[in-house]
């Protein structure tokens, strides 16, 4: 199993996470995905990748360090970011009933292994 | 942004604002501009969609040489500014949608909201189908009419 395949693995397996996908901050694509039906990879890809990078952009001009995790929640559940090296951010997509305490500390752990 | 048709008007509006890119152009497989947005000069107009069209020629010969099917799209990624290619099918015929934009949006996006155009576009299109006349008597004076409305001068 790839790393990048391990990575989510990880944060798939926690409760409440209904997907999980590695993608490329600056084009907005999916490198690697792991979601249950219907849910858009393709556009969870490139409106988190948006959000990241406008959130980087953000804090840069506000004269603080990037986001090392980004926690989006709506009616329906959250959608949780955490940007690694290389360009990459590892995403999930999670329920209401989410452990989301879990969910973080496995997507910050995943992805400081990711080279 | 100017378009021939006006059903194109809408789908092609909410994909500019969403998706952030600098410029799109509309045509059919012939190189024929449906739609224009963010181009000055009609003559970059009619160059863009001459080589728009031929490339997504080249590009559809070349996988059928392959054997595969069609190509999706083609994405030009440049250091301050990209091009994406794609041809869809719509009930007037097959169009290409070229696309250019710069570091502000993601080709992610630029796909995402162009697929969303496409099926905009595919449920607007009237099914009538518009005459068929390749190359009309009055074709010099019908060009010199379309690129006045997509220019408005």
């Amino acid at each position: 199993m790839s790393e990048a395949q391990a990575a989510l693995q990880r944060v798939t397996q926690v409760p409440g996470i209904r997907g999980s996908l590695l993608i490329s901050a600056s084009d907005g694509l999916v490198v690697a995905e792991r979601l249950m039906d219907g849910i858009d990879g393709r556009a969870v890809a490139a409106l988190a990748a948006s959000l990241v990078q406008r959130l980087d952009r953000a804090t840069n001009h506000a004269g603080m360090r990037a986001p090392t995790f980004v926690h989006l929640r709506g009616d329906k559940g959250s959608v949780l970011a955490a940007p690694g090296r290389s360009d990459l951010v590892l995403v999930a997509v999670a329920g209401v009933d989410a452990n989301l305490g879990m969910a973080r500390v496995q997507m910050l752990d995943a992805v400081g292994r990711l080279v | 942004m100017r378009a021939l048709e006006p059903w194109v008007v809408a789908p092609l509006q909410t994909f500019i604002t969403e998706s952030s890119a600098r410029l799109i152009l509309l045509m059919t497989t012939s190189g024929q501009v449906v739609a224009q947005h963010g181009f000055a000069r009609s003559v970059e107009v009619m160059t863009a969609a001459a080589l728009g069209a031929a490339i997504v020629a080249s590009t559809e010969e070349l996988a059928r040489i392959m054997g595969g099917s069609r190509f999706a799209a083609l994405v030009h990624g440049g250091a301050q500014q990209s091009c994406m290619l794609a041809a869809f099918g719509t009930p007037r015929g097959r169009w290409i949608g070229l696309v250019v934009f710069g570091t502000e949006t993601s080709v992610g996006l630029v796909q995402l909201f162009f697929d969303q155009m496409v099926e905009q576009l595919v449920s607007a299109a009237p099914r009538e189908q518009a005459p068929a006349t390749p190359l009309p008597n009055d074709f010099e004076r019908e060009l010199d009419t379309s690129l006045k409305e997509l220019f408005g001068r």
